[in-house]
């Protein structure tokens, strides 16, 4: 399938990658081969087959929602690019 | 002392006092030290904190609280195995100052059994890729041929091992990541099944499909290995126990009655001659020892990496959304807004490769095309798992080569990326299928390089495995790369 500067846009929205018109250009090519390449599925008739995620049977699996964990905010907040008051440091969300 | 000893080896003499801890975790180092400046298999090399915890772990042994036959022996982790305060990048800008606060539970495990940890291991940025290429730290260079790639993504792990730099790495294997590097560097890898060792602290690349295994000199340390680090973890719901976790007794030279099924359509078009009779020569060894040896039609081999690209590459997209620039990592410098910093950062952060897979991901999972392609892949890794399950009806062990050739030169993948997918051809369908599976070497080609072969079993028959790895290897040599011995200490 022909990969147009639309779709390139919307997956950069989708991925949170800016491009450069140069990777742009690239990206088009390369996905326009990927997927011509896994459209090669198409040759298979997958009527009435259950789409599998696992590949043996396990179930939810549950537990007590009881904290085992200690307090590691300080520890947590040690790789924050930037920290303030023991939070994390974002640039402004909203006016 | 002798480096070429393997884990189990040098766990013995460290037992019987031949060698101290402390003694076996400087050898180590100092190989580590004389060798990296060519092999570039680490990011992360901690001499400081290995010899202090080699002083401690002499106390517990001495003390008799440790006893394990791995106790005392210096591992290396591939680099996308958190562990508390030390160094984890998953070879990516991204990660680059990332340390985490936790470690991982296969990792935790093998320091209960008494493991030194030397460093962390280079690796394909988020273990996308099959050479080690895709590094932000650099490629890492096969010990057999500094000219060509180690395979990968654990690519490190594995030239590590076979350079002799330690005596045993851990892995990851998301699509042949632990076996392929193994093939292509003559040592022995083994991806366990799906849910058999935790993947808690493993940075998930695509969470359905990644597991962490051994690599290692021969299969007698895989099992002593795997032994340590599988079981069910509470922090990793996928994780299971199962019977049949008593590796090392399947460490017997007897196949006897052990059905063997090879797949005609691994050694079609596309397959290296030299690695073809390698891997039908081991086959014969097999029979020779008494094991039943067939060929059969396991079908739908060439959908198996469409269908995987598909998968990995969304779940790839998913995983990687949490870097962002806020909890961890790198940020980028200037922004003018959230979104703008997360884009920036992520745009910065990430190579190349990297950027693909998450754009195929997207694009795979967004709305008017999850039904064509994702559910599609979901649909076809269904049917490969059945066709895997009607030849275990049959066979207890699938046998075939692990890459359609030995180790390439270094560069000649990354200018086409479909072409490198394509070597994963023989590996990938194992982990769709959630399989175990085992990488070992079979033979060298006309240039010196080693082939790999490849074993499969049913799911959770670790054992069946290595039984038939084992009773293959009492018939070969292992063989070291002129490389090591040259730069033996």
């Amino acid at each position: 399938m022909q990969i147009t500067d639309e779709t390139i846009k919307y997956v950069g929205i989708l991925a949170k990658l800016e491009l450069s018109d140069e990777e742009k250009e690239q990206a088009k090519k390369d996905m326009s081969n990927m997927l011509q390449y896994v459209g090669k599925l198409n040759e298979l008739d997958t009527e009435g087959v259950e789409p599998m995620s696992h590949t043996f049977s396990v179930h939810n699996v549950f537990r007590e929602d009881v904290v085992t964990n200690g307090d590691e905010r300080d520890n947590m907040l040690k790789n924050a690019p930037e920290q303030k008051e023991g939070a994390y440091k974002v640039p402004k969300t909203f006016e | 002392m002798d480096l070429n000893l393997t884990a189990v080896e040098l766990g013995k003499k460290i037992k019987n006092k031949e060698i101290s801890v402390v003694e076996a975790a400087s050898a180590y180092l100092d190989s580590i030290e004389a060798k990296e400046k060519e092999i570039n298999a680490f990011v992360t090399i901690d001499r400081e904190g290995a010899l202090k915890r080699a002083e401690e772990v002499q106390g517990l042994i001495d003390a008799g609280k440790v006893t394990g036959p791995l106790a005392g022996v210096p591992v290396a982790i591939k680099d996308n195995m958190c562990i508390d305060g030390m160094l984890t990048t998953c070879s990516s800008k991204i990660l680059s100052n990332f340390k985490p606060a936790f470690t991982a539970t296969a990792v935790e495990k093998l320091q209960a059994a008494g493991a030194v940890i030397v460093g962390k291991t280079n690796m394909d940025e988020f273990a996308m890729g099959s050479t080690t290429e895709t590094s932000f730290y650099g490629e890492t260079k096969n010990p057999w041929d500094l000219t060509r790639v180690p395979g990968g993504s654990s690519g490190g792990s594995a030239a590590a091992v076979a350079a002799e730099e330690v005596p045993y790495a851990l892995g990851s294997d998301t699509g042949g990541s632990i076996r392929q590097p193994a093939g292509f560097c003559g040592v022995t890898g083994m991806k366990p099944t799906y849910g058999r060792v935790s993947r808690y602290g493993l940075i998930a690349y695509g969470s359905s499909l990644d597991q962490i295994g051994p690599i290692a000199k021969d299969v007698t340390d895989c099992a002593a290995i795997l032994e340590a680090i599988s079981g069910k973890d509470d922090k990793d719901s996928t994780s299971v126990k199962e019977a049949g976790d008593d590796f090392m007794a399947a460490l017997t030279d007897d196949v006897k009655g052990l059905r063997i099924g090879i797949p005609r359509d691994y050694f079609g078009e596309g397959l290296d001659a030299e690695v073809k009779a390698a891997v039908m020569a081991a086959a014969k060894v097999l029979e020779e020892k008494g094991a039943e040896v067939e060929e059969f039609d396991l079908s739908l081999v060439e959908y198996a990496i469409p269908a995987y690209y598909i998968i990995a590459s969304a779940e790839a997209s998913s995983n990687l959304e949490r870097f962002d620039g806020v909890k961890y990592g790198y940020r980028t410098a200037e922004f003018t807004d959230l979104h703008n910093m997360y884009k920036k950062t992520r745009s910065e952060g990430f190579g190349p490769e990297v950027k693909r897979r998450i754009m195929l991901g997207s694009f795979v999972l967004s709305s008017g095309y999850f039904d064509a392609y994702y559910m599609k892949a979901l649909r076809t890794k269904a049917l490969i798992k059945q066709a895997f399950d009607r030849a275990f009806e049959k066979y207890d062990v699938i046998l075939g080569p692990v890459a359609p050739t030995t180790a390439l030169k270094l560069g000649e993948s990354l200018s086409d990326p479909i072409k490198m997918y394509l070597g994963d051809v023989y590996t990938v369908s194992v982990n769709l299928a959630g399989l175990p599976g085992i990488s070992l070497p079979c033979g060298y080609d006309s240039n010196g390089l080693p082939i790999g072969l490849q074993l499969l079993a049913r799911h959770f028959d670790e054992k069946s495995i290595i039984r038939a790895s084992y009773a293959f290897e009492q018939s070969r040599e292992y063989k070291r790369p002129a490389f090591a011995v040259e730069r033996g200490l």
